[in-house]
This record gives structure tokens, C-alpha cells and sequence, in this order.
């Protein structure tokens, strides 16, 4: 496993509440992570991301399974002997010192001479942009500063791999932004692997070269930013990275019959025989009929238009009282004009674009 | 009346009864044992009204040629007494320091409990407690008891009536007041700075001492000043627990007022004590003021 940096096997951990009950925090992982690697762990609160990340910083014991960094085992290590360093969401800087002694401390622990440690400091000061904030006390700095300096802290010491505990949910929606292409960069630069945990399902898309979605402490897909949103493997992932409209059914020749009676059109594939499954349809895939264009229909009444700039977000129900959402491109103002008037709309889509995913079926 | 005045008329409400409480019973009788110490003491007691510097050479080293020869015992017994309070501030803070780590780690409700145990010795009278300390440690006391009966030791030892019975008792008495401070700062510590430090490789021991013990120590300094400064002038505890044999200035002080009936030494005596205190707390202000005002500056 030369290309692997981490690699969790079988990792579990249940906790027990107050109130007497288990949660099953991690269920039995397996994950590997790359040499370099920018991934993403995703989910919802409570899903296990932090408690995974935790574990792989030594702070959360295992009660099975194993953690190996860079092929040693890292299973029983406390955090301090672990070559690992993390973000913290709130930064943690210690207040009683300077940015400098922050940044120097894990040099310092390591007993670095002090002219190797303060040429350190400043190159990983130079790094964020910070050059010659060393004297500056932790709360003199912004938010975005604050977390310049947490990231400076973890990497002055080239761990093998650095935890990003949802650094940026802190700060504001610009530099939110401006911060995910840095880390992205410093990530490129530095050669070493991240693995950041978010709730953010944009962030993730945005930075990662991978993302594992997480629920119930399990990894429910573990790929691209780009597969993971065309072909997500359940339900739960489609659902919770971007919006979706799903239709349940049996399925039949080029056809997906719901319940209710609606026929969604798909491209039949081979590779997999299913008889039911779920298709869905990306707001973005829909796109406002004109009379005879050969693409499927589904009809909505409408409930709401929303003008989000470049597209306008259309909320309806069909005929059978499913709700359907969908983004059509603001360029097309005169189809809009009578959707508008008329509060109806022919959403057409091309069979092509339709992911069919495959349903468990519950009666076994 | 404009807000101003009206602000200050308020003010001058709610801080009059304290400030006219403080000013009777308070500055009133300090200025009494000040003018009082500076005065030669009556042949039967009281005081003779003429200027007397005595008193203070008694205990600095100018004694009056007249009647005595200095004496260094009162700056012995005073080094004493500094000492007696300095290992009870040690002894307390052993105690309620890893106390307050655990205590602060409990849920909220044990918390409060914890809290309430703590305070409860305020409920009984002090000198009751005291004297429950000599039963447990006179001669025939529950711990001689036991250390005879299994064969520990072949005759009592001698506990009680030491300067190591003193620092027990003033232990015992002052532990609730060494707690509060402390606690206050373990509670506020934020553990994710901890973890921090352990993630960037620092062990436990280097963590408590670069971490932990900085950012608490402000209620340290705290618990210190507060149980120093009336155990330096306890006499309550050496006079049950230390009995004729071990004095500490308090005692002393007692002594010249009750006993001896030499107001004006026993006045010098406690301005030397209050003096120390005084420096002490001024001391600690003018640091911890530094300290915020410099983290104020910072903080602009």
C-alpha cells in the first residue's frame, strides 16, 4: 500500500448517551486515503465525520478495527506520538502567547533550536500571509487571521497529514470562499494530504479531490466531487449533496413507472437488472419545453419563481401532487413571461441525464 | 436635574449605607489603633497621651532604654506566622487544585452539589469544628487510638499542639476559601486548547505546564491572596490546635490586648501585620491590573 498515507480498517466506535442508549458513531470503517490527497469527509451533524477525524488524531479510542499512518500502526498511540496535526474549528491558539510562540510550539516540544525555530516561523507565517505578525497576541487578529495562524501551527512541522476540523464554518461567506481556494494551494504546495471534515456540501464539491459522504457511521460513497453529484449510490446521497427531485418506481423497458402513475423516461442500461429503483433528476436537467420538442414532459403547477440571478428556481407540483423543483437559465425571459402568467409550467428533460439508482428492495 | 446629576444622585444612593457603614466601624476604629500604636502604654493599662515610638522599636529594634531590651522573638514569631500561612496556601491549593479538575468535569447537577458539600462547613461554628480536630488528634484521639491499638507505634505520638497541627486545622478552615477561585478559572478553561497542545505533540506534562497551569493561574493568585492574608492573622486555630506551645501573631496580638493589657504594642503589632497585607494586596492589584490593561491594549 505504497500510495496510501492512512488507512483505517474495520474502525468502530459507539458511544454511549446520558440517557442510557448507544450511538454508533463509526460502524466498522474502511477507508484509505492518497498520497496527497485533498479529501473531504461530508455529512450531516452526528453522521461520524468528527468522530472519524478524531480517531485518526488519537483524540476518540477505537473499540475495533485499526488506524495505520503511512504503514505504522497508530491503532494505540496517544495524540502527542502521532505524526498528525490539526485545524481546530475554533482555532484553539493559545491566548497566553504570541503568534509566534504559536506558531513555534510543536518545534519547541520537539526541542528545535530557537534561530532554526524563529526562520521556521517566519517562512510558515510568509506561507498564510502573515509575514512579521510574530509579536501580535492571538486576539488582536481578525477571524481570518486567527485561522491563518491555527493553519501556520499545523503545518510548521510537515506532519504526514493534517485534519481540517471544519476550519472555515467560522468565518463569513467571502473569505470562506477566498480561504478554500488557499487551502487548496497550500495543499498543492506543502505535497501533503488533507482530510477536512465539513457540513458544507458546496465546500466539499469545491475543494476536494475526493469525498466520503457520511451517515449513520458508515462511508455511503467514497468518490469525485463530479461522480459523487451525476451518480450518487443511494438515496441519502443524492438528497444531501445539491438539491434533487426523486421518483420511485418499478421499472420497465426504457421506462419508470411511480406508484402514482408517472412515466419517467431513462436511458436503459445493461449493466445492471433492476426492477425498482429511484430516478433522479437534477433541477438543472430540466429545462422549459417549446411545443414538439422531442424530449419527455413532466407538467407542474407552479407554487413559487425565485430570481436567483442567473437562473430563476421554479417550485410546482404535478398533477399527482409531487413536488418538483427545477432551475431554468434566466436568458429565456419570454418563456418565463408566460410561465409566469399561465402559473404553469412543461418541464422537459433529456432521458440521458436521468440517474437511476438502484433500490434495495425491503422484502427479502 | 440633568442625567448626569441624576446618575450621580443615584450612585450616591445605592453606595451611601455602605460607604457610611464602612466609614463608622471601619475607618473609625482603624484611625484609633493608629493614633493608639503611637502612644506609651499606661502603668494599669489604658494609654498615656504623649508621642511613643516605642511600640515599633519593640518589634524593629529600638526598643525603649528605659524599660526593655530589644527583642527579636516578635520578628521571629512574625517569620513564623508568614510561613504557618504560606504552607496553608501550599496545603489548600494541593487539595482544591486536582479537586476542581474533577469537580469541573462533572455534570451539572453533581457540580452543584459538589459545591454546596464544599460550603457546608459554614454551617456549624467554626471553634466547634476546631475542637472535633482535638479529638482526633489529643494523645488519647482516634488517630493515636488506631495507630496504638494496630501496633503501629508503641506510644502516642505527638500530634497535636504543632506547627503541623496548626497548618491541618488552617487547611481545613480555608480549604472552601481557596476552592472558589481556583474552580472559577479550572471551569473556564477551554480543553480544545489542550487538545491543541497534545496534537502538536506536547505530552501531558509539558501540556500542564505550558497550557494548564498558565491559564489558570490567575485563580491561583487569587486563592493565595485570599487564604494568606487571614491566615496571617488567624489566632482562632493556634489557640485550639497550637495551644501555649506554638504562637502565631495573631496570638500574640490577643495576648497584649486581653492579657498583657498593653494596647498601645498591641496595636503596633497589628499595624506591622496590615501593613504586609496591605503591600500584598496592593502588590497583586497593580499586577493583575498590568496584566488586563496591557491585554486591553492588545485588545485595541
Amino acid at each position: 500500500m505504497q500510495n496510501s498515507i492512512v488507512r483505517l480498517v474495520e474502525a468502530s466506535k459507539a458511544f454511549t448517551t446520558p440517557e442510557g442508549g448507544i450511538v454508533t458513531a463509526l460502524d466498522r470503517i474502511d477507508l484509505n486515503v492518497r498520497r496527497n490527497e485533498f479529501l473531504t469527509l461530508l455529512g450531516p451533524s452526528g453522521c461520524g465525520k468528527t468522530t472519524l477525524l478524531q480517531a485518526i488524531s488519537g483524540f476518540v479510542e477505537l473499540d475495533g478495527g485499526s488506524i495505520l499512518i503511512d504503514g505504522e500502526d497508530m491503532t494505540d498511540r496517544p495524540p502527542y506520538r502521532r505524526p498528525v496535526n490539526t485545524v481546530f474549528q475554533n482555532y484553539a491558539l493559545f491566548p497566553h502567547m504570541t503568534v509566534g510562540e504559536n506558531v513555534a510550539y510543536s518545534l519547541e516540544v520537539a526541542g528545535v533550536a530557537k534561530p532554526e525555530r524563529r526562520e521556521k516561523v517566519a517562512a510558515a507565517l510568509k506561507m498564510v500571509g502573515l509575514e512579521g505578525m510574530e509579536a501580535r497576541r492571538p486576539r488582536q487578529l481578525s477571524g481570518g487571521q486567527q485561522q491563518r495562524v491555527a493553519l501556520a501551527r499545523a503545518i510548521i512541522a510537515r506532519p504526514k497529514l493534517l485534519l481540517l476540523d471544519e476550519p472555515l464554518s467560522a468565518l463569513d461567506k467571502n473569505l470562506r470562499q477566498a480561504m478554500q481556494i488557499e487551502l487548496k494551494t497550500l495543499q498543492n504546495e506543502l505535497g501533503i494530504s488533507f482530510i477536512f471534515v465539513t457540513h458544507d456540501q458546496q465546500e466539499a464539491l469545491t475543494m476536494s479531490d475526493r469525498v466520503a459522504v457520511l451517515s449513520g457511521g458508515r462511508i455511503q460513497q467514497l468518490d469525485t466531487p463530479r461522480a459523487i453529484y451525476d451518480h450518487p449510490v443511494n438515496t441519502f446521497v443524492a438528497t444531501f449533496i445539491g438539491a434533487s427531485n426523486l421518483f420511485e418506481g418499478r421499472l420497465d423497458g426504457d421506462r419508470l413507472m411511480t406508484a402514482d402513475g408517472m412515466a419517467i423516461r431513462h436511458q436503459p442500461c445493461d449493466r445492471r437488472i433492476l426492477t425498482q429503483a429511484t430516478a433522479l433528476i437534477r433541477p438543472e436537467q430540466f429545462f422549459l419545453a417549446e411545443d414538439n420538442a422531442p424530449f419527455p414532459t413532466i407538467d407542474i403547477d407552479l407554487d413559487q419563481i425565485v430570481f436567483v440571478g442567473s437562473t430563476f428556481e421554479l417550485f410546482g407540483r404535478t398533477a399527482e401532487g409531487r413536488k418538483v423543483v427545477a432551475e431554468v437559465p434566466a436568458n429565456r425571459r419570454s418563456l418565463i413571461g408566460t410561465v409566469e402568467q399561465t402559473r404553469k409550467a412543461r418541464l422537459a428533460y433529456d432521458p440521458a441525464a436521468v440517474h437511476l439508482i438502484g433500490t434495495t428492495t425491503g422484502a427479502a | 436635574m440633568t442625567i448626569a446629576s441624576r446618575r450621580r444622585f443615584q450612585l450616591a444612593l445605592l453606595l451611601g449605607p455602605v460607604s457610611a457603614f464602612l466609614a463608622v466601624f471601619f475607618l473609625g476604629p482603624l484611625a484609633i489603633m493608629v493614633v493608639t500604636s503611637f502612644l506609651a502604654p499606661g502603668l494599669y493599662g489604658g494609654v498615656e497621651w504623649t508621642f511613643y515610638p516605642h511600640n515599633f522599636g519593640r518589634i524593629l529594634g529600638f526598643a525603649d532604654p528605659m524599660f526593655e531590651e530589644y527583642d527579636p522573638i516578635y520578628i521571629a514569631i512574625f517569620l513564623r506566622s508568614v510561613e504557618i500561612a504560606a504552607l496553608t496556601v501550599l496545603a489548600t491549593l494541593l487539595v482544591c487544585y486536582p479537586a476542581a479538575f474533577c469537580i469541573a468535569r462533572l455534570s451539572e447537577r453533581s457540580k452543584n452539589f459538589c459545591l454546596f458539600l464544599i460550603t457546608l462547613p459554614f454551617f456549624t461554628s467554626l471553634i466547634v469544628r476546631l475542637f472535633v480536630w482535638v479529638l482526633i488528634l489529643r494523645q488519647t484521639g482516634l488517630v493515636n487510638e488506631v495507630l496504638l491499638s494496630s501496633g503501629l507505634t508503641e506510644r502516642p505520638l505527638d500530634l497535636i499542639y504543632t506547627k503541623g497541627a496548626i497548618i491541618l486545622g488552617m487547611t481545613y478552615v480555608f480549604i472552601p476559601f481557596m476552592f472558589m477561585p481556583v474552580y472559577a478559572s479550572v471551569e473556564k478553561l477551554d480543553w480544545t486548547l489542550v487538545r491543541a497542545s497534545l496534537d502538536l505533540g506536547a505530552g501531558p506534562i509539558r501540556t500542564f505546564w505550558r497550557i494548564i497551569l498558565p491559564l489558570t493561574a490567575p485563580g491561583i493568585a487569587g486563592g493565595a491572596v485570599i487564604v494568606f492574608i487571614p491566615a496571617l492573622g488567624n489566632f482562632v486555630v493556634p489557640a485550639v490546635l497550637g495551644g501555649a506551645k506554638v504562637m502565631m501573631f495573631g496570638n500574640l496580638i490577643e495576648q497584649q490586648f486581653l492579657a498583657a493589657r498593653n494596647w498601645p504594642f498591641g496595636a503596633a503589632l497589628a499595624m506591622m501585620v496590615m501593613s504586609v497585607m496591605l503591600i500584598m494586596m496592593v502588590a497583586h492589584v497593580v499586577l493583575s491590573g498590568r496584566r488586563s490593561a496591557a491585554a486591553a491594549a492588545l485588545a485595541r
